[in-house]
């Protein structure tokens, strides 16, 4: 028999840091649930990586893993050269949607279009968090920020499209208030081969909610539910009725040569040209 | 002629909230800024300024640091003022724009908020972010508290701007000390803040037709900025940063002291602001919100009749070599306090520059370097009390056992 679920196993005896009601401590739970649920007593088959932000805590110094650290958008490169040494080795990257989709833009792009085998989850509360509630690439138009007082206005980015149209392996986007689902994937994108990366829509009450005009958590969960779109049904609808909907589900789950494959490969076959010379 | 003190109203300001007034009064074109701790409530204030409409400030809430810098290089190209902010990591980020903004000789005026620098993660003050940067081609200007921050930013818009000078200005503010506590700032009103800043004056340059035109981007005469120079006019270009650096001394002085006769507030005479120091026989070197500090420590020993002063370094770009030797001619102990360190050297970097500058000085005084307050680490009187009373030693002794110190830090 298995042995039973508890986050704590996983956990270095600290408290955590998270504001009460943040989606990042159910990230956390939905987290370590699938790992569980994939049969790892420990975390000693993981290095987790991670900029800066507070979705950026999540793994360090929290998790009983190696964990890295490293400046605001850099975790991609900096799982990039983990996963090269030590391809042995489950890489996962936690981030906010700032970290992830913001300044360190450039190199989710890149690290998915290399098919790299690592796991992104990015938690997109749809703010800056850690800094206070600042605009964000991911707010939607018209919402109440310590940035855009009066509303934002800027079009926000679908990342989660990006990232398929980038060339990533396993794709998928569920809300907090979607934790069977949203656990599920992460089981999926933890096992992927190649890139995998899953968005995490999440209550940031401190530093969206309260401007963003949700009373609390139970309302932003409301809010979740009542404007998520299956992807399926997403087909049907106009561009207008998909503004402000959040489309919910997994994107896509393909098989198709990562990047430790094809660099050991193009290694190994220069080798052998080289002994033939 | 001695102009009137204007009229000032005194409001409750912290330095964040300082240095986003002093902006919003000077009439900026574009900010275009990205938030980080402890720099974030100026962006959030002039932020509620711009959508308040009490601005026609183009504000643009860019990805990074990298991009809110090169925007505002680009914007301030085309001829128009520009501000920015930052420290930290955002600093480092914008490193490499940083060396193209004052080659181009684009007046950007930045206000950074000194923090630590990773790793490890780290909000408090120190001065590692902008020490680094001192080679950059910018003027730096450090200072003591909120109403010199205010004072300070309106003051650096001329001064980058001045045609004569074309050189980007930062102005540095201590993380949370001087950042996040209030203070009561007079506040010049909106007209004489405009009168002093005035519109940007800009040079006329040769194109490369040989035409005199204006030195900005601009369709109806065209120029081409930052293109590639390589061995045959590069240097001359550098040289010519370094002579408006040079330059910029006497104009920091000029620009402060116009300022001084509206507002009747002074630091020093702009460059340096010395304390207690006309007979002083030992004195402490310090930039930033430790002189608040150091000067009580100064006044207590004064009253036990010991002959203690403090220099403090307001610019420290460009380096005010002249008047650091003339002001400290005549005191025999000096400890340099250094807020960020050179790993490996001797010495932390301020260190390096007042001892180097002092190295002709005709009574060769002792010199002595203090490494403080890495990491926000609390600079208290009872260590500077310490740091004076090494000085009396050295006074006596006529020799510094330790050149390089460590103080406040676990061994
Ligand atoms: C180079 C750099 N710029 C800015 C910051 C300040 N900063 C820290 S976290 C953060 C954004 C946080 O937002 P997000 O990444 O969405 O994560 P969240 O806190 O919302 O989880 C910023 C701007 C920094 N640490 N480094
Ligand atoms: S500020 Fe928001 S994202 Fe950060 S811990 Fe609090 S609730 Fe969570």
């Amino acid at each position: 028999m298995t042995e039973a679920f508890t986050s704590r196993k996983y956990l270095r005896d600290m408290s955590l840091p998270f504001c009460v009601g943040c989606g990042c401590v159910t990230v956390i739970n939905h987290f370590l649930r699938a790992v569980h649920e994939l049969g790892h007593k420990d975390l000693s088959k993981f290095v987790f990586c991670s900029g800066i932000g507070c979705a950026g805590w999540i793994p360090s110094p929290y998790f009983k893993a190696d964990s890295i650290h490293t400046p605001h958008g850099r975790s991609i490169p900096v799982a990039t050269g983990v996963k090269l040494l030590r391809s042995d080795l489950n890489v996962v990257v936690f981030g906010g949607d700032g970290d992830i989709a913001g300044i360190g833009m450039g190199h989710l792009v890149h690290a998915a279009r290399r098919n790299l085998d690592i796991t992104v989850v990015m938690v997109n509360n749809m703010i800056y968090g850690m800094t206070g509630g600042q605009v964000a690439p991911t707010t939607p138009i018209g919402t109440k920020t310590t940035t855009t007082p009066y509303g934002s206005f800027e079009q926000p980015l679908d990342v989660t499209r990006l990232v398929v149209a980038a060339g990533a392996s396993f794709v998928a986007r569920w809300t907090t208030a979607h934790g069977e689902q949203l656990k599920e994937s992460l089981k999926k994108a933890v096992a992927t081969k190649g890139f995998a990366f899953v968005e995490a829509v999440s209550p940031c009450p401190t530093a969206f909610g309260r401007r963003a005009g949700f009373k609390d958590v139970a309302e932003t969960f409301r809010w979740y539910r009542d404007n998520s779109v299956p992807l399926e049904e997403t087909e049907k609808m106009t561009v207008e009725e998909l503004t402000s909907k959040i489309a919910v589900g997994e994107y896509v789950d393909r098989k198709i040569p990562t990047f430790t494959e094809t660099i050991f490969k193009t290694i190994r076959e220069a080798k052998k040209s080289e002994k033939t010379n | 002629m001695k102009m009137a003190i204007a009229k000032q109203e005194v409001r409750a300001l912290s330095g964040d909230e300082a240095v986003a007034y002093a902006v919003k009064q000077s009439d900026v074109d574009v900010v275009a800024a990205y938030p980080i701790t402890p720099q974030t409530i100026i962006v959030e204030r002039f932020s509620e300024y711009v959508h308040n409409g009490e601005v026609d400030t183009e504000f643009i809430c860019v990805e990074s640091e990298h991009s809110a810098l090169t925007a505002c290089l680009a914007a301030s190209a085309t001829g128009v003022r520009t501000f920015t902010a930052s420290g930290s990591a955002g600093l480092a980020l914008m490193h490499e724009i940083l060396y193209v903004t004052s080659g181009c000789r684009a007046p950007v005026v930045m206000a950074i908020v000194n923090r630590a620098l990773s790793a490890p993660i780290n909000i408090h003050c120190d001065h590692a972010d902008s020490m680094v940067e001192r080679d950059a081609g910018w003027i730096q200007i450090y200072v003591e508290n909120s109403q010199e921050t205010y004072d300070s930013v309106i003051q650096a818009f001329r001064i980058a701007e001045d045609p004569d000078i074309l050189l980007p200005t930062m102005v540095m503010l201590d993380a949370f000390v001087i950042s996040h506590t209030l203070e009561s700032v007079k506040v010049l009103p909106d007209d004489i803040v405009r009168k002093f800043v005035g519109t940007r004056q800009i040079p006329l340059v040769k194109n490369h037709e040989g035409k005199l035109v204006p030195f900005k981007l601009d369709p109806e005469n065209p120029v081409t900025m930052g293109p590639l120079d390589l061995y045959d006019y590069y240097f001359e270009h550098k040289r010519q940063q370094e002579d408006a650096m040079q330059r910029a001394s006497q104009k920091i002085k000029q620009i402060h002291d116009e300022y001084g006769e509206i507002t009747g507030r002074r630091y020093g005479n702009g460059l340096i602001n010395p304390y207690r120091l006309e007979d002083a026989e030992i004195a402490a070197i310090c930039l930033g919100s430790t002189a608040g500090t150091a000067k009580t420590v100064v006044d207590q020993l004064r009253a036990k009749g010991v002959k203690a002063g403090l220099l403090r370094l307001r610019a420290y770009r460009p380096f005010p070599a002249q008047d650091v030797t003339k002001v400290l001619e005549n005191v025999k102990a000096i400890a340099v306090m250094d807020r960020s360190h050179s790993f490996g050297a001797y010495g932390g970097p301020v260190f390096h520059e007042v001892r180097h500058t002092l190295y002709d000085a005709a009574t060769h005084p002792q010199i002595v370097n203090y490494v403080y307050g890495l990491g926000g680490r609390d600079m208290p009187q009872t260590l500077i009390h310490e740091i004076y009373k090494e000085l009396q030693k050295i006074l006596e002794t006529k020799r510094v056992k330790k050149p390089v110190r460590f103080i406040g830090v676990r061994e």
